[in-house]
């Protein structure tokens, strides 16, 4: 073959491919093995949620918000929650604070543990995704416990978190992070040394820290390249302020280095949990678990029962809902995936105005062709696996 | 919190004062206002200063007020990790003025103004290509638009005789149902009947 008959191949890689973590079509640019150029199509799991949010009234709009990143649900909610307790300058106790610290590291758990698994299997593992499973079982169940829901709880509320812990679930939560380090052992004894894992993570998929910024990185995807940036720490919310943990960084900001952030975040959420279940079985065993103002919290059934003004109360607060106070603002969490905000514009009445909804695998999924492009075509499904991508929160 | 706020409020104001019409601390938020040919200038100072280092992209919005002359405003929110310190900037435009892209400054706002473009129709001048990112291959219309309908135009089936999926306009089975509990007696701005004598 001459030289002028050579050219570049188009190839698409999904919507339906494994290893597109979703519906993700990526157009590649392909010449020979390397890859020329990426072109992400999204949108295939768009569903209005920003839209839909603005016909409803604040209350209605939290279970919209475990549909985004479905892997760790309650942690979007937190965002929301957050949000909507600063526009109504609601303080929330400290028993419903440790709740929704102790939630939203079981959430973390959850996104770590399948985004370190199936990224092994994008590599060729087929064992992690199973071991790992077996334990986000085990803490979908403890979200059961609480909301009655394995998935989407729709338990962070503004003003609180829905219902109480009874103690029995605190006391088993805490069991279950006395195993789990053992079994992170298993996975990281699987992964953590083994030449192929390593082949296929190391120096794949570089980002420079100034990149990482302007790209709009955030959680993981910053500190594999080496900030000490994690909002739990910098702008602390809720109590995070009183928990001891660590924040591992990352020195070369490959693939490799999120993997081992990943693996070691985990074992500080246990750490985080431990100290939870511990405050929560002892000083802080009984109390609201949140906020007493009436006029924001629905009463209990039981209160409704006997009392007229809570029957009022739970009447206007689930027809009408509360009315929130004019005005913009920004609130954010560290969700497992990176920075999770929301931006919430409120007019005065019951419904948002505007709520934008900024999800850290938006940003990370636009650098896909800024990362792989000179790597090779079997990269691209390696690096889309450290970028931790979950379709709902990307395509909103 | 609030006082380093307050002081990076009047550096920004006095560092470029003439880039930036207003600044406001609301919520313990700092917003700037500015105008769209501003917009680069002031977002490169607030990235390269020492003293805001705002590197980090967050956001681009839109928001729509249809009664405005000016009906959007495209707010942008920037971090900086070395402050510690948020920072809001919202700009004003029309639906045929065009908003100076940020992707020279900040590459990652490469997916969210084309994301503001499919939502509300904003253009940004300057942006290496503005395509449509999360509605459908083809789709009509912006909408988050506050004029556009909940339910859309189109509605998509998979049709067994032409073997393909086909659009149709939006068909409702039941009127939409947007329920306005907004209370009557709450934050009335009359005085009720019978209210008066009560006062005197």
């Amino acid at each position: 073959m001459t030289e002028h008959n050579v050219r570049n191949f188009n190839i698409n890689f999904g919507p339906q491919h494994p290893a597109a973590h979703g519906v993700l079509r990526l157009v590649l640019e392909l010449d020979g093995e390397i890859v020329e150029r990426v072109d992400p199509h999204i949108g295939l799991l768009h569903r209005g949620t920003e839209k839909l949010i603005e016909t409803k009234t604040y209350l209605q709009a939290v279970p919209y918000f475990d549909r985004l990143d479905y892997v760790a649900p309650m942690n979007q909610e937190h965002a929301f929650a957050l949000a909507v307790e600063k526009l109504l300058d609601i303080q929330i106790p400290i028993r419903g604070q440790l709740i929704r610290v102790l939630y939203s590291e079981i959430g973390r758990i959850l996104s770590h543990l399948l985004n370190v698994t199936t990224q092994a299997m994008d590599v060729g593992a087929l064992t992690p995704p199973l071991w790992g499973f077996e334990e986000r079982e085990k803490l979908m169940v403890f979200y059961e416990r609480a909301s009655g829901s394995r998935m989407h709880a729709a338990y962070f509320r503004p003003g609180g978190v829905h219902q109480d812990l009874p103690p029995e679930l605190v006391e088993d939560i805490g069991k279950w992070c006395d195993q789990f380090p053992a079994k992170l052992d298993d996975i990281d004894e699987l992964l953590t040394g083994n030449r192929i894992f390593k082949q296929r993570n190391v120096d794949i998929g570089v980002v420079k820290l100034e990149d990482a910024w302007a790209w709009g990185f955030s959680g993981v995807m910053v500190r594999g390249s080496g900030a000490a940036w994690d909002l739990r720490r910098a702008q602390p919310y809720e109590c995070y302020s009183d928990m001891e943990f660590d924040i591992p960084i990352g020195k070369n900001g490959d693939c490799y280095d999120r993997y081992l952030i990943r693996m070691i975040e985990m074992r500080e959420s246990v750490k985080i949990m431990k100290q939870c279940v511990n405050r929560l079985l002892g000083d802080a065993r009984t109390g609201p678990f949140s906020s007493t103002d009436g006029k924001v919290v629905p009463p209990k059934r039981g209160e409704m029962k006997r009392s007229m003004e809570a029957l009022i109360h739970h009447f206007k607060l689930y027809t009408e809902g509360y009315h929130v106070p004019a005005g913009e603002v920004y609130a954010a969490v560290e969700a497992p995936k990176g920075e999770f905000g929301v931006f919430l514009v409120a007019d005065g009445t019951n419904k948002p105005y505007r709520c934008k909804i900024r999800a850290p695998g938006y940003a990370h999924l636009q650098a896909m062709d800024f990362i792989c492009r000179g790597h090779q075509l079997a990269d691209v499904s390696a690096v889309l696996g450290s970028l931790d991508i979950v379709f709902g929160e990307v395509d909103r | 919190m609030s006082e380093a706020l307050n002081e990076l409020s009047t550096y920004i104001r006095e560092a470029r004062a003439s880039l930036v019409a207003d600044a406001e601390i609301a919520y313990g938020e700092l917003t700037l206002t500015a105008t769209a040919e501003n917009l680069l200038p002031l977002l490169t100072f607030l990235r390269d200063d020492v003293q805001c280092g705002f590197v980090s992209f967050i956001d681009i919005c839109g928001v729509d007020y249809p009664a405005r002359e000016k009906r959007f405003d495209v707010v942008y929110h920037l971090l900086s990790p070395r402050q510690n310190q948020r920072i809001r900037i919202k700009v004003a435009t029309a639906e045929d003025e065009p908003v100076p892209s940020a992707f020279s400054v900040y590459p990652g706002a490469d997916w969210f103004e084309r994301e503001a473009w499919d939502m509300y129709g904003i253009l940004f001048t300057g942006h290496p290509d503005l395509r449509r990112i999360l509605t459908d291959y083809g789709f009509e219309g912006h909408p988050l638009r506050k004029d556009f309908p909940t339910t859309g135009f189109v509605e998509v089936r998979y049709d067994d005789n032409a073997k393909r999926v086909v659009y149709e306009p939006v068909e409702l089975r039941q009127e939409f149902r947007n329920f306005d509990f907004l209370s009557p007696w709450e934050g009335t701005d009359y005085v009720l009947p019978g209210d008066e004598k009560a006062k005197a």
